[in-house]
């Protein structure tokens, strides 16, 4: 009998109201969310609203222009490919970094962020100096008949440039991290080491390779610093779209310049939802929080 | 975005280690070794090293006194005081917005905080130009609040207030990317005892919260300064190039490189070039410090 009285549990207090503990609350999310309106927000969307007193054939027109089509081929075709060549080269120099022991390497490690720390109008004026026809890479290319400052391909050099700490520093974690057993269980079980590569490293780092490629595309796709000093900008041959934008506002065309600027941030916003996307993926994938 | 910008814990700890080159299923034949070896380094000295090279060699080629000239130019030095007061104002403004931000998402729940994190991260996927486009819809002679500017003879657009919000636009995202992940990995326990036991929110934030973070705030105050410093195209598209009046350094860069003065425009890079290095060398301090911070706290617990 006494037992039983005992086991009947004490009567549970209701749920206690959610208390905060902690203080400010209000006030810094408050701030934040003012702060970001009127510096980000509203600022952003006086594009959308400035685009929007365009009908549609106007807003067209100007997108579609021969020379702003000519600027979106060379914006995204070079910066997908400096994003595949940063994608090979960048996952070789993290490789190094993490697998192999060299002199140097500490210095090496610290200065692959150069091109986040670089103001980017130097990095433009460097790398013009180098691949000029008598700079010291160019004087080499030229009698090969390559070409590269003033010339697309010098849009190129640029955007490899700027996008190669992306790649390193999302697979750099993800190779660190990397279990020695699983490359062990594979070679016992009779495994070539490029057989461990292709099937059971690569799988795994794929998605943070991914997402450093998507980082690096979505950087040079808005590039301007860097590129525009090495390009020539030559108009059908060598304009970037962020050019297009300043053109037009050196022509006082403000709705021109936001037309195009318009289609740029359309794109930026659905790299931005592939990439969160894509570092989910990674998380998911390796275990690693962000 | 800035996931590749934010500060690497294991990083310093990592480097150095030979874990995979000391067992033979996880090492390469000497041959790929050095052939991956070879053509990382290859890649790394054409388009990282060299350029940044090229800078110093560029600027000394006419000698010191041209290099020393180029820099004590009253313009020069005119663009290094504009260039110092947006980084004064800008770093300041995005420092307590990050921090604000940091605590209302790290130690509460609501609604739309993943959302609020993406919104936060937008000035990063946003290119240069078009952040100071969007200054010159809203300020411009042409824009929302251009005509009230001009009846009351403010200037924003062409003007240092202008480079002031260009510069705190693109740097916006930095301090707070660093503290939310931070202080989310910290949890509120400790906050929330030093509030029971009596400690107001600014106490509780300065004497429990800033030392947890404190490696990740100065690692989100470098890099904030370092691009407020060198920004280039934003600010390029607010400022009008008034020389002595509206020109940063990397605008003043810009200028003397266009009218063939290089060595004076390699002079003033290799400034920004030389704060680029500084930047480097203190994040390299700093992953160092965090990363034995962190090993001390893990072997504090075990």
């Amino acid at each position: 009998m006494n037992t039983a009285t005992l086991a009947t549990p004490l009567p549970r207090p209701s749920a206690p109201p959610r208390l905060r503990v902690l203080p400010g609350f209000r006030l810094t999310l408050g701030y934040t969310l003012a702060y970001l309106s009127l510096l980000v927000l509203i600022p952003l969307a006086a594009v959308f609203l400035k685009t929007a007193e365009l009908s549609f054939a106007e807003f067209r027109d100007i997108v579609t222009a021969p020379r702003v089509v000519a600027s979106y081929k060379l914006s995204f075709g070079m910066s997908l490919l400096a994003a595949a060549i940063n994608a090979v080269f960048g996952l070789m120099l993290a490789w190094a970094l993490v697998r192999y022991s060299f002199p140097g390497k500490k210095l090496i490690d610290a200065l692959v962020d150069l091109p986040f720390a670089l103001p980017t109008a130097v990095a433009g004026i460097a790398l013009t100096a180098l691949y000029a026809k008598n700079g010291w890479i160019g004087q080499f290319l030229e009698p090969l008949g390559i070409q590269v400052a003033f010339k697309p391909l010098g849009v190129l050099v640029a955007l490899v440039f700027i996008g190669l700490p992306f790649v390193v520093r999302t697979v750099q974690p993800i190779l660190e991290d990397l279990d020695t057993e699983l490359e062990e269980a594979s070679a016992s079980l009779g495994a070539q080491r490029w057989q461990a590569f292709r099937h059971v490293i690569m799988p795994i780092l794929f998605p943070a390779l991914l997402t450093g490629f998507a980082l690096a595309f979505a950087r040079a796709v808005g590039e301007y610093g860097s590129v525009i000093f090495i390009a020539g900008n030559i108009p059908m041959v060598s304009e970037i779209t962020p050019l297009m934008i300043i053109t037009k506002l050196e022509q006082y065309d403000y709705t021109g310049a936001t037309a195009i600027a318009t289609v740029m941030l359309a794109l930026s916003f659905a790299l931005l939802l592939l990439i969160n996307g894509l570092q989910a993926w990674t998380s998911k994938r390796t275990g690693r929080d962000r | 975005m800035a996931g590749a910008t934010t500060l690497r814990l294991g990083a310093a700890h990592a480097i150095g280690q030979t874990r995979f080159e000391a067992r033979a299923a996880t090492r390469e034949t000497p041959l790929v070794k050095w052939l991956i070896l070879g053509t990382a380094l290859t890649f790394f000295a054409v388009f990282l090293l060299m350029p940044l090279i090229a800078v110093f060699v560029e600027a000394l080629r006419k000698g010191w006194e041209t290099y020393a000239s180029a820099l004590l130019d009253p313009d020069a030095l005119s663009a290094l005081r504009l260039t110092l007061l947006a980084a004064a104002i800008a770093l300041p403004l995005n420092l307590v917005f990050g921090v604000c931000a940091a605590w209302a998402i790290a130690k509460f729940e609501f609604r739309g905080k993943h959302f609020l994190i993406t919104l936060i991260d937008l000035p990063f996927s946003v290119s240069p130009v078009i952040a100071g486009l969007i200054y010159v819809l809203v300020f411009g002679a042409q824009g929302w609040l251009g005509p009230w500017l001009a009846e009351h003879d403010l200037k924003v657009i062409f003007a240092v207030p202008g480079i002031v919000l260009a510069t705190v636009f693109v740097t916006f995202p930095f301090i707070a990317r660093e503290l939310i992940p931070l202080m989310q990995a910290q949890g509120k326990e400790e906050e929330e005892a030093a509030v029971v036991l009596g400690a107001n929110g600014l106490q509780t934030f300065w004497h429990v919260t800033l030392p947890n973070v404190k490696w990740g705030l100065l690692y989100g105050v470098i890099l904030t300064n370092a691009r407020a410093m060198g920004e280039f195209g934003a600010v390029s598209v607010v400022s009008g190039h008034i020389r002595g009046e509206t020109n940063t350094l990397p605008l003043h860069v810009e200028i003397l490189y266009n009218e063939y003065q290089f060595a004076a425009a390699f002079a003033v890079a290799s400034l920004l070039a030389l704060l680029a290095l500084v930047t480097l060398g203190i994040k390299t301090w700093i992953e160092h410090r965090a990363a034995h911070a962190h090993q001390d706290l893990h072997e504090g617990q075990s």
